[in-house]
């Protein structure tokens, strides 16, 4: 199974260097959406320094979102859904190899977002270990069910406008602990962040075994 | 009767009820309606 | 083959001819060739989704709707803090209790559908979620009807309120995956997957909005909880039973429908198949397909 979520990763990832949509498209518009929050509230005020977490982690969900839909698409083409099924892979192995591959592109969008908020909105990045903590655990949740999900609406005609509608509400949780917890590192007691990061992982679990229970019935049933 | 205090919050509470249940009510009926047009009666177990 | 349906191929015979071997074979179950008629069975059943039982609930729910009224908004004394706004709460509380069984009904349906395949549970789940939905909004209206003169807001971000809104939300994209034209067996896969996970997420996103609530913003709003007893209990148990009684009446004949939909999906699929296989047949009724004979 890591055999091959290590290949459909590669595939991945691979597709995604040569195509540069990550980088052309999907990062330039993560920076666009912090600045245009910039607008939409007073910058020289407080109200930007408070809501910074909840605008950093809105726009990682809706890069995510972009970046979600690009994976579930590679699949679509030119019959790729049924050279998956019959080349044996374990489809454990390919829901993880997807997943792997966007959660790489998030940490990406992430470590750029993360700059950008320092830069443009003043932030001050204290409690290192805890953001961390919080960008992996979050990550691997958005990712996780970002591919179940991503597959559940791939080769649909209506997928761009399903996609959010079914997996934004899912992701509530992951929007409200991802917050609380950078709230608690940037300006609280990094200690009232710690139980986020905790649901957050439970969640992350949750959606990875969902995904891997459910991959190759979705696979096979479409 | 007429003597309740927010008798319009209990109106639109309670009517708008009876509207959402009522509506989906018929609406389900009619759709069963115009469905059993196109199916055979054997299928239809309950009938 | 057996019925033509308005939807049924518009060019080509019309399919009476008896079916052949092959065709009736490929029929559904228990149909039997051309003898049961091939006009809308109209006069043979009802052409409905009622039974004597959906009749019997129906007159019940009705009724104990009725005594819902005359107890709650009558006989049940008003509330010494909430007044008589209070008399939503019978409405409120059991819509709300009945969308999450719908919900529960659709996660279960949804797994033992993905586990044995048989079309009733795919029509369950489908049922379920959407008469949540109804009850959704019912519970939303109500609350927040209620919410206005007791906590002098419509909305407030309570745990609970919040839960529900997800909620509607997650069953509103449900339903939307339902809906599409697709291949109803893929639909029906990726919809019990979605709807598997439904009670799974309604828990976490609970859990963590009542977390968030409670660290940050603890008791901006002190909720009144009234002691309930007396006519008011009485009351609030009449709206569990004629609440109850609409959900059993709506969910049967939701399913119902459900179940049409499925097999009126298979008849036109038949009514399809059966034209293709006159127009195929036409030409050599009595040589091998493979064979290029003229035909007479």
């Amino acid at each position: 199974m890591w055999r091959d979520a290590t290949l459909v990763a590669g595939r991945d990832l691979r597709v995604e260097a040569r195509s540069r949509v990550t980088v052309n498209q999907v990062a330039p518009f993560a920076l666009l959406v912090l600045i245009l929050f910039a607008f939409a509230l007073d910058p020289e005020g407080p109200v930007l320094e408070r809501a910074t977490p909840g605008l950093y982690w809105v726009t990682v969900l809706f890069s995510a979102l972009l970046a979600i839909a690009r994976s579930a698409k590679l699949d679509e083409a030119d019959g790729v859904r049924d050279a998956l099924r019959l080349s044996a892979l374990d489809p454990a192995g390919v829901f993880a190899g997807k997943a792997v591959a966007v959660a790489a592109e998030l940490v990406a969008l992430e470590l750029l977002l993360g700059a950008g908020v320092v830069v443009l909105y003043g932030a001050d990045p204290a409690g290192v270990g805890l953001l961390v903590a919080t960008c992996a655990a979050a990550t691997a949740a958005v990712a996780t069910a970002g591919t179940l999900y991503g597959a559940l609406v791939s080769g649909l005609r209506v997928r761009e406008t399903l996609l959010p509608l079914l997996l934004l509400p899912v992701l509530a949780p992951v929007l409200i602990g991802a917050t609380r917890a950078f709230d608690a590192a940037l300006g609280g007691v990094p200690a009232d962040g710690w139980p986020w990061c905790g649901l957050l992982a439970a969640f992350a679990v949750l959606y990875s075994v969902a995904g891997a229970l459910a991959y190759g019935t979705l696979l096979e049933g479409s | 009767m007429i003597a309740l205090t927010h008798a319009g919050y209990l109106a639109a509470g309670w009517l708008g009820t009876a509207a959402l249940v009522g509506g989906y009510a018929l609406v389900v009926l009619r759709r069963g309606r115009r469905l059993s047009r196109h199916v055979p009666t054997e299928e239809r177990r309950w009938s | 083959m057996t019925a033509t349906t308005p939807a049924g191929s518009p060019s080509g015979p019309p399919p009476t001819a008896p079916a052949t071997g092959a065709a009736s074979a490929a029929g559904a179950s228990a149909s039997a060739g051309g003898d049961a008629g091939h006009r809308p069975p109209a006069g043979a059943g009802p052409a409905h989704t009622g039974s004597a039982a959906t009749r019997a609930v129906g007159w019940l729910a009705l009724a104990s709707l009725a005594l819902l009224v005359l107890y709650g908004l009558v006989i049940s004394p008003a509330d010494r803090e909430m007044d008589d706004v209070v008399r939503l709460m019978y409405v409120h509380v059991p819509s709300a209790t009945y969308l999450y069984l719908g919900c529960f009904i659709t996660t279960l349906a949804s797994g033992m559908w993905l586990w044995k395949r048989t079309p009733g549970w795919d029509a369950l789940a489908e049922t379920g979620a959407e008469v949540a939905l109804v009850f959704a909004f019912v519970t939303l209206l109500t609350g927040s009807l209620w919410g206005r003169p007791t906590w002098g807001t419509y909305w407030t971000w309570d745990a609970r309120l919040t839960t529900t809104a997800v909620l509607t939300a997650l069953l509103v994209g449900y339903l939307a995956l339902r809906r599409l034209d697709v291949d109803p067996d893929a639909r029906s896969t990726r919809a019990a997957v979605v709807g598997l996970l439904l009670v799974p997420n309604v828990v976490i996103v609970n859990r963590s909005v009542e977390w968030w609530r409670s660290l940050h913003q603890s008791a901006t709003l002190a909720r009144i909880d009234p002691t309930i007893e007396g006519d008011m209990l009485v009351a609030l148990m009449v709206g569990f039973l004629a609440l109850g009684l609409v959900f059993t009446w709506l969910t049967i004949h939701r399913f119902r429908v459900a179940w049409l939909e499925q097999q009126a999906d298979r008849v036109d699929l038949d009514a399809a198949l059966a034209a293709r296989r006159a127009e195929a047949a036409d030409g050599d009724l009595d040589s091998d397909p493979h064979e290029k004979v003229t035909p007479a």
